[in-house]
């Protein structure tokens, strides 16, 4: 230790010498994917805490509190049940009112993660620009929020199926499984449309159509066998295949006997489940990653 | 030689008789160019925008700057330095560089550990309580649940939000601005950075909260962090900082003992 005082080894260095003798990193450097994942993983209790306090305080206004977590859901099925049960009648389906719901609710998850995860980025310019922690934090935490309130939904899902005479069985139990699948697709497409949204703010007032559009072709609101009915052969197998007609098909088959299913090839529908799951799962997180350095800039 | 680096790093800690100097900031020749929005000026009606869309030209109101050309600097484990200049002389934007929030153009910085930078412009959740935000503030800069749940009381009295009722529990919104940029700073001051940015934090705030944060650098300093201090007020510079760099125009002007520096940039902006 007597030398370090008489001589500056570093005498003579140029920055960038000195700075790779010292191990230190270039400000702002994108870590690599096994690193990212690492410190993801770090940072989940700030992701479960963001995605709490984001809850209460989307009804820290409202008089009723957290109670609108069931009654939003509650509402939006009277509401459609009101015009597609009564008014326009639909009656191909038995036990409409518990497969419109179901379809509603499932669809609802992907709906509002999509739409809030379009602004995760955008919405949040203060915090990134304060603070450093993985930016996927902010597209998982509302991807979290959002399954919150799904599980809120489900609980009125259950009732609504239970008191219109649907039988308890075993089968209730793959809900389980289709809700978490679902949750991992839904994890992929918000952090890729929060990268996008990030880059194009046009977004935000596209999505709603986008959305609109997806619903229709997802069999959410009428009998899915119209799909077959009306669309040449080809048309139905694409439609079969989107991921989410695939998990609200998986939803009412567990919870409903009797509900009309255009692919009733069961271990296709859980190929479809699953193989969307990782593709978007995986696909969306390497798409977040690779902008990491983007966000927050300019 | 690689084992006595390693060796003197551990014992630098706890022993602040070893003289090597420890850098944790490199800056190099570091120019940073960044695109500002002009706002509202010609050609903004939807037909225009939707033309450029189509044809992929980039928006007039559109201006690059050239805030920072060719700093080099390097600061050492242990310093304080201040950062001085004219406004608009570029003084935010290294900072923003070194955090690692702005791309530098040219050249490099390279920095130990992750800066922090503590602005007055960080904003957290508006919509929810003091407590809630000083949660949220110490788990997104990495801290343990548990050493939060410690230090949150902790950051509360520092902030002296309390001092006037029970505002911790109120939603930040009804904060004054100073009251927030307080709880922001304490936030940001609760945990040991290896290197910390203030841009101007410390002039917010009454006369007893400036005293309790300077304490608060000073500490923060002992504790073998590298602390960077944008101000316009040239008596906190003088307080907290050793060493001063004056940038005028995106330009090193001058980089030395902070007396100095201040005595020469006085003279400058007194003959201006």
């Amino acid at each position: 230790m007597a030398n370090t005082a008489l001589a500056d080894p570093d005498a003579g260095l140029s920055q960038a010498q000195l700075a790779a003798r010292h191990g230190l990193r270039v400000a702002g450097e994108r870590p690599s994917l096994a690193e990212y994942t690492r410190r993801l993983w770090a940072y989940r209790h700030f992701i479960a805490a963001y995605s709490n306090a984001k809850l209460v305080a989307s009804f820290s206004n409202a008089r009723l509190g957290q109670l609108w977590q069931v009654l939003t859901p509650l509402t939006n099925a009277a509401v459609y049940y009101l015009i597609f049960g009564l008014v326009l009648k639909q009656n191909s389906i038995p036990n409409f009112i518990a497969y419109l719901t179901a379809g509603l609710f499932i669809f609802n998850f992907t709906q509002t993660a999509v739409q809030n995860g379009t602004q995760s980025i955008t919405g949040n310019l203060g915090l990134i620009r304060a603070l450093h922690f993985p930016r996927a934090c902010l597209p998982l935490a509302v991807m979290l929020t959002q399954f919150q309130q799904l599980l809120a939904s489900l609980v009125v899902l259950v009732g609504i199926v239970l008191v219109t005479g649907e039988p308890l069985t075993v089968e209730w139990l793959l809900l389980v499984p289709v809700v978490l699948l679902q949750a991992l697709f839904n994890a992929g497409l918000t952090m890729a449309v929060a990268r996008l949204g990030a880059k194009v703010a046009d977004l935000k007032q596209v999505m709603p159509f986008l959305l609109r559009t997806w619903m229709y072709g997802s069999g959410v609101l009428y009998n899915v066998a119209l799909f077959e009915e009306n669309l040449p052969g080809w048309a139905t197998r694409l439609v079969e295949a989107n991921p989410m007609l695939v998990y609200i098909e998986l939803a009412r088959h567990a919870l409903l006997e009797g509900a009309p299913l255009l692919n009733s090839s069961m271990p296709q529908l859980w190929a479809y489940a699953v193989g969307w799951a990782v593709v978007m799962g995986v696909g969306g997180f390497i798409y977040f990653w690779r902008g990491e350095q983007e966000y927050g800039r300019g | 030689m690689v084992e006595h680096i390693e060796a003197s790093n551990d014992v630098t800690v706890t022993l602040p008789r070893i003289t090597e100097r420890i850098p944790t900031v490199v800056v190099d020749d570091a120019h940073v160019i960044y695109r500002v929005h002009k706002g509202a000026s010609g050609g903004t009606s939807p037909v225009a925008a939707l033309r450029r869309i189509a044809s992929r030209a980039s928006a007039p109101n559109i201006r690059e700057v050239h805030a920072v050309k060719g700093v080099s600097f390097t600061a050492y484990r242990g310093e304080a330095v201040g950062l001085i200049g004219s406004n608009g002389s570029g003084k935010s934007t290294l900072l923003r560089a070194i955090a690692g929030l702005l791309p530098v153009n040219r050249g490099a910085v390279y920095t130990q550990g992750q800066p922090s930078l503590l602005g007055v412009n960080a904003a957290l959740l508006n919509d929810l309580s003091g407590e809630r935000n000083v949660t949220l503030g110490c788990l997104a800069m990495g801290m343990h649940p548990d050493d939060v749940q410690r230090l949150t009381p902790e950051i509360i009295e520092f902030s002296g939000i309390n001092q006037r009722g029970d505002f911790a529990s109120l939603p930040m919104r009804t904060y004054s601005s100073g009251m927030s940029a307080r709880l922001r700073f304490s936030i940001a001051a609760a945990k040991k950075h290896d290197v910390l940015l203030i841009d101007e934090a410390l002039a917010t705030g009454d006369k007893g909260f400036r005293k309790r944060s300077e304490q608060r650098v000073r500490e923060l300093r002992e504790s073998a962090g590298t602390v960077f201090l944008v101000s316009h007020q040239l008596s906190s510079v003088r307080d907290t900082c050793e060493r001063t760099i004056w940038l005028e125009s995106g330009e090193l002007r001058m980089d030395g003992p902070t007396d100095e520096v201040l005595r020469a940039y006085e003279d400058f902006s007194n003959g201006k």
